[in-house]
This record gives C-alpha cells, sequence and structure tokens, in this order.
C-alpha cells in the first residue's frame, strides 16, 4: 500500500481535514492577498474615483487625496485635447508594428537555434542579452550609436555608404525618400523607436517559440519527411499549426506590454518627432502640468482602448478558430 | 518507430538517387537553409553583442577620440583610459557623478525587495500550488491579470498615495512597489517548481505527524532553495532595471537616485557631461545585472516559460 492523500485519508475526519487545508490555504495566501490589494487594486479602483474629480497636484495638501466634486471635465479634456487622435494613432501603429517585428524576429531565432550546433548554448545566452539588460542604459547606447555627431551608424552612412548628411534618428519627424521616383515621408523617429522596441523584446518571444518548438515530436519531422515534404513545406503544414497557439498567445501579450509602454520611448526621444504614444501623454499631465485627475482620465482611457482591442481580437480570433475547425 | 523512418528515409533518398539527379527540391532547399542559418546566426549575434561592445569600448575612450572620429571602434592602447569609470563613481563634492552612492541605493532597494517578495511570495505559492480552498484557481488568474495592467495607471494613484504621506522620495515606498509588484510573477515561477516536486514525500511527512506548516518548513522549502534563489535574482534583475517608478518618486532627491534613475539623469543632463562618461555609468548599470543573468540561465529559463511547450 501506498501512502493516500490527506483528502481521502480515512472516513471520519475527512471534512475537518479539508477545511484545515482550506484555512491553511487561505492564511498562507493572505499576506500577499494584502499587499496586492493595498497597492495594486485599490489604487485601480481609486484611479476610476479620481478620475471624475478635480484634483491637480499643488492643492493635494488642502483638498486631501479624493479632490473636490464631481466633474466629467477631465474625459472632456481628454477627447478635446490637441493630439489626441494623433496620439492614439502613433500608439496603435507603434504597438501593432512593434509586437509583429519582435515575434518575426523571435521566430527566426528560435528556428535558428532549434537544431544543435557548436557555440549554440553561448549564441542562445547572447540572444536573451537585450531583454535581460537594464531599459536605461541600453537606450541609452542607442541613443549615442543613431546621434548626428557622435554615432556610429551616421558615421558609417557617411563614410562608407555616401549619405550627404547625417540623419537624426531619433528627432526628425518625417523624411522624404524617393522610391522608384514616388516621394513619400517616411517617419524616421517612430520607426527608430519600433526597431529598438523590436530589438528588446524579440528574445522574449524567442524564449517561448523555442521553448515550444522543443516540444514538438521529432516523428512529426520524420513523418513529413518520409512522405516527400520539403524543408519549407515541413515548416509551413507541420511545424508553424505547432506554433500557432503560443504565437497568439505572445500577439497579445506583447500586444497589452507595447500599448502601455513608456519607458522606451520616454528614455530614446523624450516623446518628440512624432513619437508621442499616449503613455507619454499621460506622465506629461501628471508631472508636468501636475494635473492628477486629466492624467487618471488618460489612463483610465487608454485601459479602455486597450480591453476593446483585446475584445475585438478574441471575437476574431474565435471566429478564426471555428472556421478552421 | 524511429527505425521504420530511418529506413523511410533511406528508401526515399535512394529512389532519389537513381530517377532524378542530385538537385531535388529536398537538396536545394536544405542547402539554402543552412546557408541562411548560418548568415542568421551572424546577424543575431551582432545585432544583440554589438551595442554592448560599443558601450564597453567607448567607455574607456578618451572624448576628444570620439569627437574626431565617431567612427573608429578600437582604441589605441596608450589612449585606453579608465579615467570615465573614476569620474562617474566619485562623489560630487569630490567633482564626480555620486554612482557609487547611486549604487548603494540600488543594491539595498533590490535586495529588500527580493526579501519581501519572497517573503509573501512563498506562502503563497505554497498555497496555490497545494493546498485546495476556496478561490484557489481565482486566485492565479487576478495576480496574473495584475502583472498585465498598465504600470503608468498604477503610477498615478501611487503617486499622490505616497506624496500624501510623506513617503515620496523614501527608498521605503519604491520597496514596497516592487515588492508587490513583482509578486505576481514570484509566485508563478515558485508555484511551478512547488509542483514538480512529488506530494508523496510531502505525505510520508505528514503521516510521521508533521503537521502543514512543518511539511513546508522542513520538506517543500528546503527542496525548493535553488527555485528560490534563481526567482529571487529575477526579482533582483527587475528591480535593479525599473525605471519608471524611480523616476516618479525619487526624482527630486539626487541622495535617493538609483542607478537606473542615475544614468537617465545624467544621459539627458543640462551641464555637459562627457558621452564616454556616461557611457562609464552604463556598462556599471548592467554588469551586476548580466552576471547575475549568466549565473541563473537555465533555471530562469525554464521557471519564466513553464507551460509554454504545452502550446
Amino acid at each position: 500500500m501506498t501512502a493516500r492523500s490527506p483528502g481521502s485519508a480515512g472516513e471520519r475526519p475527512g471534512p475537518t481535514l479539508r477545511q484545515q487545508e482550506s484555512r491553511a490555504g487561505l492564511a498562507l495566501l493572505s499576506p500577499t492577498f494584502v499587499v496586492v490589494m493595498a497597492v495594486v487594486v485599490i489604487p485601480i479602483l481609486w484611479t476610476v474615483f479620481i478620475a471624475f474629480r478635480d484634483l491637480r497636484l499643488r492643492d493635494l495638501r488642502e483638498v486631501g487625496i479624493f479632490g473636490s466634486g464631481f466633474t466629467l471635465e477631465n474625459f472632456v479634456g481628454v477627447f478635446t485635447s490637441r493630439g489626441f487622435l494623433e496620439a492614439l494613432a502613433t500608439t496603435v501603429i507603434y504597438s501593432v508594428v512593434g509586437t509583429a517585428l519582435a515575434i518575426g524576429l523571435g521566430l527566426a531565432a528560435a528556428l535558428i537555434v532549434r537544431a544543435p550546433f557548436r557555440g549554440r548554448t553561448l549564441v542562445r545566452a547572447s540572444m536573451l542579452l537585450p531583454y535581460v539588460s537594464p531599459v536605461v542604459a541600453v537606450a541609452f547606447v542607442w541613443s549615442v550609436m543613431l546621434d548626428p555627431n557622435l554615432g556610429i551608424v551616421n558615421a558609417f552612412g557617411q563614410d562608407v555608404l555616401g549619405w550627404e548628411r547625417a540623419i537624426p534618428f531619433l528627432s526628425q519627424r518625417s523624411s522624404d525618400v524617393t522610391i522608384f521616383g514616388v516621394s513619400m515621408g517616411v517617419p524616421v523617429a517612430l520607426l527608430s523607436v519600433i526597431a529598438f522596441q523590436a530589438w528588446r523584446y524579440f528574445p522574449f518571444a524567442f524564449l517561448f517559440i523555442l521553448a515550444r518548438l522543443q516540444a514538438v515530436p521529432a516523428d512529426l519531422d520524420e513523418a513529413g519527411k518520409v512522405d516527400g515534404a520539403s524543408p519549407l513545406q515541413r515548416f509551413r503544414y507541420i511545424l508553424l499549426p505547432q506554433l500557432s497557439g503560443v504565437i497568439a498567445l505572445l500577439a497579445v501579450l506583447r500586444f497589452i506590454w507595447t500599448f502601455n509602454e513608456f519607458d522606451d520611448i520616454y528614455l530614446l526621444t523624450g516623446g518628440g518627432g512624432g513619437t508621442e504614444v499616449v503613455s507619454i501623454g499621460i506622465f506629461n499631465r501628471l508631472t508636468g502640468r501636475g494635473d492628477i485627475g486629466a492624467a487618471a482620465a488618460f489612463s483610465l482611457v487608454l485601459a479602455g482602448l486597450l480591453a476593446i482591442f483585446l475584445f475585438l481580437y478574441f471575437r476574431f480570433f474565435a471566429r478564426t478558430n471555428e472556421a478552421s475547425a | 518507430m524511429t527505425g521504420a523512418a530511418d529506413l523511410g528515409t533511406a528508401v526515399e533518398a535512394a529512389a532519389h538517387e537513381s530517377t532524378h539527379s542530385r538537385w531535388t527540391r529536398e537538396t536545394v532547399e536544405s542547402t539554402v537553409i543552412t546557408v541562411l542559418k548560418w548568415i542568421g546566426v551572424a546577424f543575431f549575434v551582432v545585432i544583440t553583442v554589438f551595442p554592448f561592445l560599443y558601450m564597453l569600448l567607448l567607455s574607456v575612450r578618451p572624448i576628444a577620440d570620439l569627437a574626431r572620429d565617431p567612427g573608429a571602434l578600437l582604441v589605441p592602447f596608450e589612449r585606453l583610459t579608465f579615467g570615465t569609470y573614476d569620474e562617474v563613481l566619485r562623489s560630487v563634492e569630490q567633482g564626480g557623478q555620486g554612482f557609487l552612492s547611486f549604487l548603494r541605493n540600488s543594491a539595498i532597494i533590490a535586495t529588500v525587495a527580493v526579501f519581501a517578495s519572497l517573503l509573501l511570495a512563498i506562502p503563497g505559492a505554497y498555497a496555490i500550488s497545494r493546498l485546495d480552498f476556496f478561490g484557489r484557481r481565482q486566485v492565479n488568474a487576478v495576480f496574473l491579470a495584475v502583472y498585465l495592467f498598465p504600470a503608468i495607471l498604477l503610477a498615478i494613484p501611487l503617486f499622490v498615495f505616497f506624496t500624501r504621506i510623506g513617503l515620496r522620495g523614501s527608498l521605503i515606498g519604491l520597496i514596497i512597489v516592487y515588492a508587490s509588484q513583482t509578486v505576481p510573477v514570484t509566485i508563478h515561477m515558485l508555484r511551478t517548481y512547488f509542483n514538480s516536486i512529488p506530494e508523496s514525500l510531502e505525505e510520508s511527512a505528514t503521516l510521521e505527524g508533521c503537521n502543514r506548516f512543518q511539511v513546508m518548513r522542513y520538506i517543500s522549502i528546503p527542496l525548493a532553495v535553488p527555485a528560490i534563489m534563481s526567482t529571487g535574482l529575477f526579482v533582483f534583475m527587475i528591480a535593479w532595471n525599473e525605471f519608471l517608478f524611480a523616476l516618479l518618486f525619487l526624482v527630486d532627491k539626487r541622495e535617493s537616485w538609483t542607478v537606473s534613475l542615475g544614468l537617465s539623469q545624467l544621459a539627458n543632463s543640462t551641464i555637459e557631461v562627457p558621452t564616454t562618461v556616461v557611457m562609464a555609468g552604463a556598462v556599471i548599470l548592467t554588469v551586476p545585472v548580466i552576471a547575475v543573468f549568466f549565473l541563473t540561465e537555465r533555471l530562469l529559463v525554464e521557471g519564466l516559460t513553464a507551460g509554454a511547450e504545452k502550446g
């Protein structure tokens, strides 16, 4: 006889044991619960409250932390403020393109290190460097690399590629580029921060995709080989369907995080050059103008929009899944 | 199974050999893929390693050399300088940038946050992994939802609250925020590990007369020490790297700055600080994190991606 689990041990003390376990579980979890409530849940509820109040940093001492008077001014202010729609559009472009690039790079990286080769461990570890390093340090290195005067990119561009002028990658809003006689504006600074975003976060996608890849049974690939599928066909019809779940999950996670991203853009451009995303606008309202109510309303709008996007994504996604089933 | 497949491949290869030339779709694609793969390896190594190499090389270069020739990478041996590190570490009174005291602040904040986060998360993770109680499943979902919430949304009320109670500008306020923000991910990582410990071990301890807390104290936690350490180091990295809350809480008080905040302020300072000196600061900020990362890479990766392989 092997030991029986505590839950099923004996008929008589059964329910009490279960009660004991339940009580112990709640007791062990309660410290975490209290702290998460105090520092996460209550503040979120409070934000909702502040958003309907007139509250400014400078009168925090007099009116207390609850502000004074119910008002819709903050929300009116958000929707009528100049640049709100532009900030929103910038945020959406930044999130969609950044997420897609990060996942694409991560997929490529995972496929590359899938099969063993000499030095694979080192290559794999180096691919995680951008993700684990302090954002302030890597953002500074990028801003120096892209600097018009001191940066190596512009030095290389001018010396080797024959650029006429240095390109201010992080401050130029738009540059006219002529391709095949068609002239069009390219959002230089926005593309730079998107490139940084892809560079910094592809390791995250890489890790998850690699973990999934290594769990794909080797038999599948061999069966495809036996049936005469070429390597590309095996990737398209055997491997990719196996990865669709983890890629979909990554798309959701990365989109959420990129949509809320603040550090990267603040450190690289400070929101200048057409890179002012919504979170930068919130930060400026909070610290620059000290308008707490407006900042709270703005951040609620951000969270609300995010919820709408996610809702649409899942609706759309559930449908395509049904269609394919 | 594998044997049969091997046989199949062999037969197929033989068939190809006899009927077609060598340039089948299989061989062409394989060759192209192999070439692309090595190009890919080179590409990824360059884009990931180069910025760090650049950081190191710039930090030991005199600023005049950089201004004269920004395209050059290698520093001639006789021009090598470590004065940049000296300047960035020295205290402000001695004409430096005071990074030594920022290092101390960061170390204190990150270390205390690690212990606080673990102290909260170990019992919590154990409970979620082992005990059946009301709301067990929901708790996990709530914690993960917290992890997805916009930091900027939380920043506003916390900023107001800590301003009001006078803790803004103190290290304690920041420690509380870091500990509570990392608890969800800490619980997630530890829970995965507790799940992998065979329950029979704990059951035999129960039969010997241990109660739940003794089982946890003498059996489960000692077994989980490696996981606890790597999770702790992960929290350390998060706290060390964090920027937004440090900026909001500490920016007015220079003596409380963390290394991350100090570097960002140095990079944007109105007083001209040589780029190479700031670069030395970036190296100082990065080295501890990379060291911690390489120490724990395997455990960290397994803990983070646990569950991902199920798709």
